[in-house]
């Protein structure tokens, strides 16, 4: 990894978080949907209070899964929108570092919107969720969402049914991190001998640095023609 | 050996995307300084042309070189060399003026801030460098849009269309910052349908067919070029 890598790298990195700091577009988005999503839920399951402790996991990983993919479809089509995804691939540049450009910038939208939920479910849910292991997990899975979300935004934003072709893309890919990080989250909460989170933190440290690999590697193929 | 007043030297070249070829076989030689019209009916490779000179696309077959390096193998190499504005702004619209130009010169490595601000004047937008990007008017983007590609003074540029959606004051601006690039010495390739347009600024007319060159010569009387340009394409157009 060389100087021009990282200065393109924090070039596009800084790019992506100067444009939504100035419109807050995909981190509301994300956001707005994510409370309702949580809602909604908290409704369907408030006839029964132990069903709701043992579904918050599921409910807070499922959730943050769709609001990324949202975010990512929306991340994606900007650079689409006026062809500056184009004007990016023209510079001399290591596609690489533009991956891991748009992956951490995805990452830290992402990110806030999975911390911001965290505390609104332990009121919601009567769940104690917002813990330093907790937010650990909550670090690796969407490490692992970003990751493969970026490379399969990359390639379905260039279809016409790229709303739909995402989820579609994206939901068995992601599959190993939403299991990984829902079993994690449950062991954190119920915080049981019988079944630990941290052989799940593992898995999710293995998972994420697989699929980082992968997706590096491929995003140059699928970015160019 | 390619001769070193050669900046561009396409050789049989071929793209298909599946089975539907949009270049055949095309073989082109642009010298530099030279202002290429690139004219065509919708379809006829004009677009795909300039992507793949610019590595944006791959060819199925052939060879491109530009500046004596070879595409796709030596394709950052040419990248360097080359600029392109296109009928989409290519631009950052939550971005400033400014912070779209700063953007781009750090995927080029370059530093001089000095060299923005000059830039920015040059196409007029100084008093607007601070503007964010979505509230120029079409002409204004375009300006920017080729100040993005002035930024590492390329030596070839590649205008895609550059005319779509400009009303007569923008496309007499868009004219002048042509002109004065090209007197600058950059060599442009310009993919355009403004036939009286081509015939006025450029000192040679390419004309594609179907993914072939039909016609390839200086510029005659933009009424000629009108006949011409019909005979070459069978089509008819209005100047």
């Amino acid at each position: 990894m060389n100087g021009a890598f990282v200065r393109v790298f924090i070039a596009i990195l800084n790019k992506d978080l100067r444009a939504e700091l100035r419109s807050r577009e995909l981190v509301a988005t994300m956001l707005l949907f994510a409370l309702l999503s949580i809602l909604a839920f908290s409704f369907a399951l408030e006839l029964d209070s132990g069903a709701r402790t043992e579904a918050v996991s599921g409910v807070l990983w499922v959730t943050i899964i769709f609001g990324s993919i949202l975010g990512l479809n929306r991340s994606m089509a900007m650079e689409r929108e006026n062809g500056s995804m184009d004007a990016m691939l023209l510079a001399p540049i290591s596609r690489g570092a533009l991956y891991l450009g748009k992956l951490f910038a995805n990452y830290v939208f992402t990110l806030a919107v999975g911390i911001l939920l965290l505390p609104l479910m332990t009121v919601l849910y009567n769940t104690n969720v917002f813990s330093p292991v907790i937010i650990l997990i909550m670090f690796l899975g969407t490490l692992g969402i970003s990751t493969t979300g970026t490379l399969l935004a990359a390639m379905t934003v260039q279809t016409r049914a790229r709303e739909a072709l995402l989820p579609i893309a994206m939901l068995p890919v992601v599959l190993p991190v939403l299991l990984a990080a829902v079993n994690g989250t449950t062991g954190a909460i119920n915080n049981n001998p019988q079944q630990p989170y941290d052989l799940w933190l593992q898995i999710l440290i293995a998972v994420d640095l697989v699929y980082l690999v992968l997706c590096y590697w491929m995003f140059s193929y699928v970015v160019e023609e | 050996m390619s001769d070193t007043r050669t900046i561009i030297e396409i050789e049989n070249l071929t793209k298909a995307y599946g089975y539907l070829p949009v270049l055949k076989r095309l073989s082109l030689v642009v010298d530099r300084g030279q202002f290429v019209g690139l004219l065509g009916a919708n379809g006829s490779g004009k677009s795909t042309l300039l992507r793949l000179l610019s590595g944006l696309s791959k060819p199925t077959a052939g060879n491109i070189r530009v500046g004596g390096w070879q595409m796709p193998q030596e394709a950052n190499a040419v990248r360097a060399q080359i600029g392109m504005v296109s009928h989409k702004s290519l631009l950052y619209d939550n971005l400033t003026a400014r912070e779209n130009l700063a953007f781009f010169s750090r995927l080029y490595g370059i530093s001089d801030s000095t060299l923005l601000d000059n830039l920015l004047k040059r196409v007029g937008l100084e008093k607007r460098a601070h503007s964010l990007v979505r509230t120029f008017s079409r002409g204004m983007q375009q300006r920017l849009s080729i100040a993005r590609a002035l930024l590492h003074n390329p030596h070839v540029l590649l205008f895609d269309e550059p005319y779509t959606g400009l009303d007569q004051d923008a496309a007499a601006v868009l004219d002048d910052l042509l002109l004065q690039a090209h007197a600058d010495g950059h060599t442009i390739l310009m993919a355009t349908h403004q036939l009286e347009r081509a015939a006025r600024l450029t000192n040679r007319i390419v004309i594609l067919n179907r993914g072939t060159v039909a016609f390839d010569d200086v510029p005659p009387a933009p009424e000629k070029l009108a006949v011409l340009y019909a005979d070459a394409t069978g089509t008819v157009t209005a100047r």
